[in-house]
Parts: C-alpha cells; sequence; structure tokens
C-alpha cells in the first residue's frame, strides 16, 4: 500500500514502523510498532496492556492521522471509556469522529452449547466491518485469549487465532494483541507468541517495599534495532509514559539563562553569573568538605528567588539537613513552610533504581520545580551496578533538561586515586562540576574547591579556598604561596602579614599627606600676609589719590569765583583767557 | 443444575397445557459454505422433528449483513440463536450433534 511506504520513509529503511506516539516507546523501538503487523504486548494481570493499546489507538488517531478499532474481549465499552478518561482520552468523541470504533466481543458462557464444526467467521466479519467503518489502519485486540475461556475447543481456537493473525496482516493494519501472563517462565498463557513472530512487549507489574513499579520490556523485534533492558514506565494523567524519554536522542532545548548559585564569589567563578538554568551539576568531594552546604545555598537563592526546588536525599533527614545548614546561617525552614521547597527522603536501599528513577519522575512531574537537588547520587550505587547508575542518571538528567530543571547532583569521592577518574560514570553527563577538596597542610585540613570543567563559560581556573562562617559559604580572597594557594592559618598568616605591610604603608602615605597640607597651610599664611601688607600700602595711596582730587576740585572752584567777581570781562572771555588765580595774581 | 432441571420439567409441562408457542430461531451464517448449508438443513430436520408446526427460522448471513452480528454477539459461525422462549440460547457449530442440539435448546435434558 501507498500509504504504508509514504508514512515510513523516516524510520529503519529494513521495516516500517508506526509511531505508538506514547511516549518513550517510540525511542526505545527505534520509531514504533512494526507497520500492518500485529505486536503481542503480554504482561500479568494490571500490567497496563489494555490502556498501552488504547493510547496506541488515541495517539493513532489524534496525532498520526490514523483511525483505529478496539477490540476488547473482557472490557465492556463504557468500562473503557471511563478507563481512558482517566488518561485524558476521551473515547466518546473520537467514536463520534469515527476515528475509533470500539467492539465488545462477549460469550456468556452460560448461553453457549458447540454441536459440531464452526469456525471464528463472525469474529473476521466484525472486524473487517468495523475496520471498513472507520478505514481503520491500527488494531487492538484485548485480550483475544479470554475466547479459550469461553469456547471449550482450544484446537480450533488456536487454529483460527493463527488465521485472524494472517489476516490482520493481510489487511496491513498495524495490530496490538494483548494476552495475559500467568506465570513467570512462559509469554502467554496460551502460547500466543508462537502466531505473533514480528514484535514481543512484555509488562510487568511489581510491587517492592510498598512501591509499584511497572516495567517494559522489548523481547523481540525481527529485523529492528531496539532497548534491550527493562524500562520502567508510568500511568498517570497524560497516559503511558517509558522511562528513558529522550535518552537515545540529544535534543533539549538550551537555554542561555543563568541561575545564581547563592554564593556570590563562585558565581564570580563561573563567568559572574553562575550556572545555566537546566544543567546538571556536579559538586563532588570528599566527605566533610561542604557538598551539601554548596547545594543548599543555591536552594535557598532559588527559594527566595520564588522558583521550586525538590531536594532528594539520601543521607540525611531533611531536619538534619535544615539544622545542618542553619549552622552556616541558611535557613531553609520558610522555604519549606511556603511549599517552595520539598524534600524527599529515603534510603537508597529502599528499591531499585527504576524505583528511584520513577518516584523522581513522578515528584518532578508533580511539583514542577526549576531545581532539582540529588544529595548524595553516589548513595544510589549502593543500588545498581555502574552502569544502571549511569543510565539512570542519563535518564533522570534528560529528563530535567527536557524541562530545562537545574540539577545538582552531588558526589561522595572516596579517598586515593585521582578525583577526576573516579567519577567517570557520571562527569562525563554533567555540565559543570565543582570539586571540592579537603587539604592538610601544616596541621590543619582546609577546604578547597575549583571548577573542574562548566561548560558554555569563561569559568575561573584557580583553586580557590572556601570557608563555611556563621553567614554562609565565603570564598576569601587567593593567596599564593610557593605551594599554590595557601590555606587556612598558612593564609591568616599571609593575610595578617599582609595587613600589616599594608598599614605601614598607608601610614607612610598619611603622613605625606599631612605633611602637603601643613606646607600648604604654611603657604597661605605667607600669602595672607602678602596680601595684608599689599593692601595697607594699596589703602595708603589711595588715600593721597583723593586728597589731591580734592585739592583740584577746590582750586578750580575758586576759580569760578573770580571770573564771577570780575564781571567786566566778556563771559566768552573769561572762558578763553587764562586768568591766573587770584592767589596767584 | 437440579433447580435449572425442574425448571425445565415445569417449563415443558407449562408449554403443552398451553401451547402452541412459537419458537423464534435465527441461523447466521456466512455465504453459503459447505458448513452453512448443512447447518441449515440439520437445523430443518430438527425442527420437523421436534417443533414441527411452532417454529420460525430466520438465517441471516453476516457477509451481506455484517452489522448484525453484534447484535447477537456472534464470535463463532455457524451460530443458532434461540430468541424464544426466553431466555436467549445460543448453540455453535454445523448442528451435526442433534442430541448437543436439543439439549442447548432444552428441548432435551443435559446428560
Amino acid at each position: 500500500m501507498a500509504q504504508n511506504k509514504k508514512a515510513n520513509n523516516t524510520s529503519s529503511r529494513t521495516l516500517p514502523k508506526a509511531p505508538t506516539g506514547i511516549q518513550g516507546l517510540d525511542e526505545i523501538t527505534w520509531g514504533g510498532l512494526p507497520r500492518g503487523r500485529p505486536t503481542l504486548v503480554s504482561g500479568t494481570a494490571g500490567s497496563g496492556k489494555t490502556l498501552l493499546g488504547l493510547e496506541f489507538l488515541v495517539r493513532g488517531a489524534t496525532q498520526y492521522n490514523e483511525p483505529g478499532v478496539f477490540m476488547s474481549f473482557e472490557e465492556p465499552v463504557q468500562d473503557l471509556a471511563k478507563n481512558a478518561a482517566s488518561l485524558g482520552f476521551d473515547l466518546d468523541r473520537l467514536v463520534a469522529e469515527k476515528k475509533l470504533f470500539l467492539d465488545h466481543v462477549f460469550i456468556e458462557r452460560s448461553q453457549i452449547e458447540e454441536t459440531g464444526e464452526y469456525d471464528l467467521d463472525g469474529l473476521f466479519i466484525r472486524l473487517a466491518d468495523a475496520l471498513q467503518r472507520v478505514r481503520a489502519r491500527r488494531v487492538v485486540l484485548d485480550t483475544i485469549e479470554a475466547l479459550f475461556g469461553e469456547l471449550s475447543n482450544p484446537g480450533i481456537l488456536r487454529a483460527e487465532i493463527r488465521r485472524l493473525f494472517s489476516w490482520l496482516k493481510k489487511k496491513r493494519v498495524t495490530a496490538v494483541i494483548t494476552a495475559e501472563r500467568d506465570h513467570p517462565n512462559g509469554l502467554t498463557r496460551h502460547g500466543l507468541e508462537e502466531f505473533v513472530s514480528d514484535c514481543v512487549i512484555l509488562l510487568d507489574h511489581r510491587i517492592r517495599e510498598e512501591v509499584s513499579t511497572r516495567r517494559l520490556r522489548i523481547v523481540k523485534y525481527r529485523g529492528s534495532t531496539h532497548g534491550t533492558s527493562e524500562y520502567p514506565f508510568l500511568i498517570d494523567e497524560h497516559g503511558i509514559s517509558v522511562l528513558p524519554i529522550s535518552s537515545l536522542r540529544l535534543d533539549h532545548e538550551a537555554p542561555a539563562q543563568r541561575i545564581s548559585s547563592g554564593i556570590p564569589d563562585l558565581d564570580g567563578m563561573l563567568g559572574g553569573k553562575g550556572f545555566y538554568q537546566g544543567s546538571s551539576v556536579l559538586i563532588s568531594g570528599s566527605s566533610g568538605t561542604g557538598k551539601t552546604s554548596i547545594a543548599a545555598h543555591l536552594v535557598e537563592a532559588a527559594c527566595r528567588r520564588g522558583e521550586r526546588c525538590l531536594y532528594f536525599a539520601f543521607e540525611e533527614s531533611p531536619r538534619q539537613i535544615i539544622r545542618n545548614m542553619r549552622s552556616i546561617g541558611i535557613d531553609l525552614e520558610p522555604a519549606v513552610r511556603k511549599g517552595l521547597l520539598e524534600f524527599h527522603a529515603a534510603r537508597p536501599t529502599y528499591g531499585g533504581i527504576e524505583e528511584h528513577l520513577t518516584l523522581a519522575h513522578k515528584l518532578v512531574s508533580r511539583s514542577q520545580p526549576r531545581v532539582v537537588v540529588v544529595d548524595p547520587v553516589t548513595n544510589l550505587i549502593v543500588v545498581g551496578a555502574q552502569h544502571e547508575v549511569r543510565s539512570m542518571l542519563t535518564r533522570l538528567i534528560d529528563f530535567l533538561k527536557a524541562r530545562q530543571i537545574t540539577a545538582i547532583f552531588t558526589s561522595l569521592t572516596v579517598g586515593g586515586g585521582p578525583p577526576e577518574a573516579s567519577e567517570v560514570a557520571v562527569s562525563s553527563l554533567m555540565d559543570t562540576w565543582l570539586l571540592l577538596q579537603s587539604i592538610e597542610v601544616g596541621g590543619e585540613r582546609n577546604r578547597r574547591l575549583y571548577v573542574l570543567k562548566s561548560r558554555g563559560m569563561r569559568h575561573s581556573n584557580q583553586m580557590r579556598e572556601f570557608v563555611l562562617t556563621d553567614h554562609g559559604l565565603r570564598l576569601p580572597d587567593v593567596y599564593l604561596g610557593p605551594e599554590g594557594v595557601l590555606t587556612g592559618s598558612a593564609r591568616l598568616s599571609q593575610e595578617v602579614r599582609e595587613k600589616a605591610a599594608d598599614t605601614v604603608r598607608r601610614q607612610a602615605l598619611e603622613s605625606r599627606r599631612r605633611e602637603l597640607e601643613r606646607n600648604r597651610q604654611i603657604f597661605e599664611a605667607r600669602l595672607a600676609l602678602l596680601r595684608a601688607e599689599f593692601e595697607t600700602e594699596e589703602e595708603k595711596i589711595q588715600q593721597s589719590i583723593s586728597e589731591s582730587e580734592l585739592l583740584r576740585e577746590k582750586l578750580a572752584q575758586d576759580r569760578t569765583l573770580m571770573v564771577r567777581s570780575r564781571k567786566a570781562d566778556s563771559p566768552s572771555g573769561s572762558k578763553e583767557g587764562r586768568a591766573p588765580g587770584p592767589r596767584a595774581g | 443444575m437440579l433447580t435449572t432441571k425442574t425448571n425445565n420439567r415445569a417449563r415443558r409441562r407449562h408449554q403443552r397445557r398451553r401451547k402452541p408457542e412459537i419458537w423464534k430461531l435465527r441461523l447466521y451464517v456466512a455465504g453459503q459454505t459447505l458448513r452453512s448449508i448443512r447447518a441449515l438443513a440439520n437445523l430443518k430436520a430438527l425442527c420437523e422433528q421436534h417443533l414441527k408446526g411452532r417454529y420460525q427460522v430466520e438465517v441471516i448471513d453476516l457477509l451481506k449483513h455484517p452489522q448484525l452480528a453484534r447484535g447477537d454477539q456472534i464470535v463463532a459461525l455457524p451460530t443458532l440463536v434461540r430468541k424464544l422462549p426466553v431466555p436467549v440460547r445460543k448453540i455453535i457449530g454445523d448442528l451435526s450433534d442433534t442430541r448437543g442440539v436439543l439439549v442447548g435448546l432444552e428441548l432435551r435434558e443435559r446428560g
């Protein structure tokens, strides 16, 4: 069929596939179920077979424009719709839109008598009719084995079921056939796996220490690569999600926003702005180096900004963490009370690695945090083998990254050997790696921190001492000694020395400044004296000037008077002639 | 089982007294296969012998009316459905086992 070819040019060249649309399942099957062929989904009671089938059809109808038929041999149609509603699927609407057809096949054992030969043509006709009504491309038979309980001739049934599967192949519909698994060795109760040779998926539902985990495993997928491990999966209000999420792909967003570490000095080392939002940060160090303190700083800062945080504590109880952090001036209590900070404390051995992953997934989905702390991630290694831990962390990191959640993992390094080597398993997954060390110098144990790597930023290459004070963590100024960065008392004495030298320098400067001031004062005093002398002189001269002015005016007046007294003279003459003054005549 | 027996006995006495009650039978087949032809022949012979004059047989070919299969929950073919008298009974197969058919139609006691 042309449609088959067209829809599959993206997937593997050997086998056309039909994407299920189920979160995670298409990743581990590398594209979906074998198109146009039946897939067997087997599992114990309550393992989620029916829901997987339903979601396969609903996603097909809504996302891939492939209508489907659900033939139920167990649950009535109304119950199916009700169950599907719990996953957020509206079956009635899909049925009304002719994207889905539901049929409940039901045989009342007490009503029926078998006489002579028969076949299951009735079932074939019903299915053919249903397929034709919605032009179905997908079919789910859930659980056809129920027929074995209703009809007494297993020989006929097996032959007919075999015929049904090859009929489905001929019809080129992608089919999911569910089957009950009742003991751990077999796959199905009635050996249906004989008839379905292309793809077999096993579902499992285990309860361990009161935590239930669902798992999915692809037992067989002919002609295709597939993930082979057991993948935990969840059923929640958004349907099924198998947990590799996007671990086989690398396509997360890479936000440029930064998030402060809560320690200004440390932000300074990280290009001045802190971590990238949505990055994964590993803080490793031996015991007592302050890993939790650094994590707590970040959490506290995030909560102060009003962001939600989720703290997985695998070593200490929340109360203990809160108390201990209070001793260095970080109070997490208000954030807890406001509901911004949520602790989840558990013994790492309470369940398998998948349980932890599943739980983390659930909690993160529920509380939608911006920051997640796993403290310490190393305790999980107790539970799983190294590669398991790595794969779990990969999944967790991918999951968090996809949601742009900043993840802080603390890791306890064991003494001996280079620290870089001891975390080979996880460090390559991390974007930023802070290494904390405790160093012994001069009878002291001091703490030192450096940024071993931090992708995508110019981070400091300096080893810094850090101290835990009553007011949080502080990175004091760096003092380089002959043997590198000075720490503890060596730093303190260096600090004192430098302070003394500084004091001397400052005093010298001060005295010079005082001398200058003194000189200025002397000079100004002199200047004032000179000005005073000058002013006296000026005053004298001014006085003599005004005296002689006055004299001149007086003379001029006298002359005028004299002219007036000699009236005989023409007035003009008086002006012209330079008559001698009375005193001069 | 005992109660069923007594009920059946009672019903048959009842039927004998207030006959004729019409039996409504419906035979589902898929096309004119050997098996469906055989089933119909077996049914006719049986009805003539045991229900003469008080039965109606409706043959439904699901190839022509596939939508009818759902109503009577037909899975296997051929299937004979006794619509009346109630309760509904179904007999699957080519009806070659006459004794089994009579038991299925409650015309004869089991065993």
